[in-house]
């Protein structure tokens, strides 16, 4: 018996290492794939950034990422715009939308979809099917009727119709991401809950709102950078330039006119999109976490 | 608690309401005003279907039209084809494999905003990136944004590069399909090449089916990169339906016109939608109850 294992040992022992050595291999391949395009995917991000500290004629001439020497007055310029206002305004303004609608967001899909994962009621299956239905309707089709009620309810040029159907849980793929989420949590705790006299609110509130963290944590950042990224919506809604957000802002800077002041609307791109990058480093593990775990799309 | 029905409307009630007011109603009304001329300063006048036919003698239209679905018959497959490549490549225990998810990842997160399309006007310009790099290659600049043939190509490769919301999907697929069975092939001397395409696609056919549909619905309604990139030129190659939709509907105040114009778009994507639930019942395998519940 130990004879035998003696003469095998060494053969096992080379075959670990030719799997070891193609394992390596096999990394090293996948490493350098993943690198070679994440390059290519990211390098026009990372430009950007460079070519934000560049005059306007370096950006027209250098591929490199640094610039020469820098210089602050592309965001300078950038920054004050050539209205009235200043970016500043046009971030606060994209926060005053952002804010309310992540808030009014996450408290209306939370609880219908508890609802969907943990109660039965009349028509439910109706009312899921509706909600998986409207995910994939175009919602382009609705605008049209959309704008005529907003307008009649005197909406126009104001953040509301930016705001408020968020409220009712209109956002469908955030209740579907969280119904998925919900399905995998075990019930034990909640039977325990209840047996101690939990209600349903205190159930939501102090087991599964914990356990659903990181999927909130998801809800949060697609709306948020998804909310900073609209341009339809604000678009068709806000009139007046003091109510614009920073999409609309960045668009009339790159304006009418056939000569683009290139350095300047570089340098607010990238202040534009810092928040959301910021917030998608910050959140990335729940987040991505999140996303996959429902099996579902972002 | 978890029979309580009355509780249980009473927490999805936001949702029925909400359903009803701002996604049943306006496409009700939509189909309604379909049928009207609506300038928003007259009430709307019934015209039964004179918009169709307006339509179908529409060459701007028509041109539209045919931009879209080139658009997506170009976007979608090279959208899913590059996701589940690269989630191929990710699927697999690394060190800094977390990183590389996320910048991936980036592209997709940011890619529909007015910034990025904003970076993608410079770097398809005469004097931008792409060109300055062609002319150290020593080839001849392309006038991108300018030319008909190439302008839809800006359009396409800027929502390509937004592949990482389906990879994530097809990432988490993956991480679903046993191992065992790759072992098994491995012993039965299977190449790669062999197990990707006898084990991997059959058994994530389920989310491939998923990411199509959605892909397509979304391909469909793309609108920022287009207005902002190329504002739908030249000589209207890069103007899709959603551009020509917007502009009757909010730049000339036509909603009826616009209606039936977005109407169209909704028939053409239920209908592909359609052709792809119909076909699924040949190529999309459910293995078990897991994958059902999806």
């Amino acid at each position: 018996m130990s004879a035998v294992l003696q003469e095998r040992l060494p053969v096992s022992d080379v075959e670990s290492r030719r799997t070891r050595r193609r394992e390596q291999l096999s990394a090293v391949v996948r490493y350098t794939i993943l690198i070679a395009v994440g390059l290519l995917m990211l390098y026009p991000l990372i430009w950007l950034v460079g070519a934000s500290f560049k005059s306007n004629a370096e950006i027209f001439t250098e591929i490199g990422f640094w610039p020469s020497h820098f210089s602050l007055q592309a965001y300078a310029k950038g920054w004050k715009t050539s209205t009235e206002y200043t970016f500043a305004t046009y971030f606060l303004n994209s926060f005053a939308i952002i804010i309310p609608r992540i808030a009014v967001t996450v408290v209306s899909c939370v609880l219908v979809a508890y609802a969907f994962a943990r109660f039965d009621f009349w028509g439910k299956k109706v009312l899921f099917g509706v909600m998986v239905a409207s995910m994939m309707l175009p919602h382009i089709i609705l605008r049209v009727p959309q704008y005529l009620m907003f307008k009649e309810f005197g909406w126009l040029d104001t953040y509301l119709p930016l705001i408020v159907p968020s409220a009712f849980a209109t956002d469908t793929f955030f209740v579907f991401l969280l119904v998925q989420f919900l399905r995998g949590i075990p019930r034990d705790m909640e039977e325990a809950a209840l047996i101690d006299g939990c209600n349903a609110l205190q159930l939501l509130w102090h087991i599964l709102v914990p356990l659903l963290k990181p999927a909130i944590i998801s809800v949060v950042v697609f709306q948020f950078i998804w909310t900073m990224n609209d341009f339809m919506g604000p678009l068709i809604y806000l009139s007046s330039v003091e109510n614009y957000p920073v999409s609309l802002a960045l668009k009339m800077s790159i304006g009418a006119t056939e000569e683009v002041e290139w350095a300047s609307v570089i340098a607010i791109s990238v202040v534009a999109l810092l928040p959301s990058v910021l917030i998608f480093f910050m959140a990335q593990r729940h987040f991505i976490e999140g996303a996959t775990s429902s099996g579902i799309k972002g | 608690m978890y029979e309580n029905k009355k509780l249980g409307f009473m927490f999805v009630l936001p949702f029925f309401l909400g359903v009803l007011l701002f996604k049943l109603f306006p496409f009700v009304m939509s189909f309604a005003l379909s049928f009207t001329h609506y300038d928003i300063i007259s009430p709307p006048e019934y015209i039964g279907l004179e918009n169709y036919r307006e339509l179908s003698e529409d060459p701007l239209f028509r041109k539209s039209l045919g931009v879209t679905l080139m658009f997506v018959a170009l976007t979608v497959p090279l959208r899913l084809a590059f996701a589940l490549m690269i989630a191929q490549v990710l699927n697999f225990r690394l060190r800094g494999i977390d990183f590389f998810r996320s910048a991936y990842y980036l592209p997709s997160i940011l890619g529909g905003s007015i910034a990025v399309s904003v970076l993608w006007r410079y770097l398809f310009s005469r004097n931008g990136l792409i060109n300055i790099v062609l002319m150290k290659l020593g080839m001849e600049p392309i006038a991108w944004l300018a030319d008909e043939d190439y302008a839809l190509w800006t359009i396409v490769l800027l929502n390509v590069w937004q592949f990482g919301s389906a990879m994530v999907i097809f990432l988490a697929a993956l991480q679903n399909v046993p191992t065992s069975l790759y072992e098994a092939a491995a012993i039965d001397g299977a190449t790669k090449f062999q197990m990707f395409f006898k084990i991997t696609v059959p058994l994530i056919t389920p989310v491939i089916f998923f990411n199509l549909v959605m892909q397509t619905v979304h391909a469909f309604q793309e609108f920022n990169g287009p207005y902002m990139v190329t504002e739908g030129g030249p000589l209207h190659s890069t103007y899709l339906l959603s551009l020509y939709i917007y502009d009757q509907s909010f730049r000339f105040f036509n909603l009826g016109y616009g209606s039936a114009l977005s109407w169209v778009m909704f028939f053409l994507v239920v209908s592909l939608s359609l052709v792809a639930f119909w076909s699924s019942k040949y190529w999309v395998f459910y293995s078990g109850e897991k994958e059902k519940a999806r």
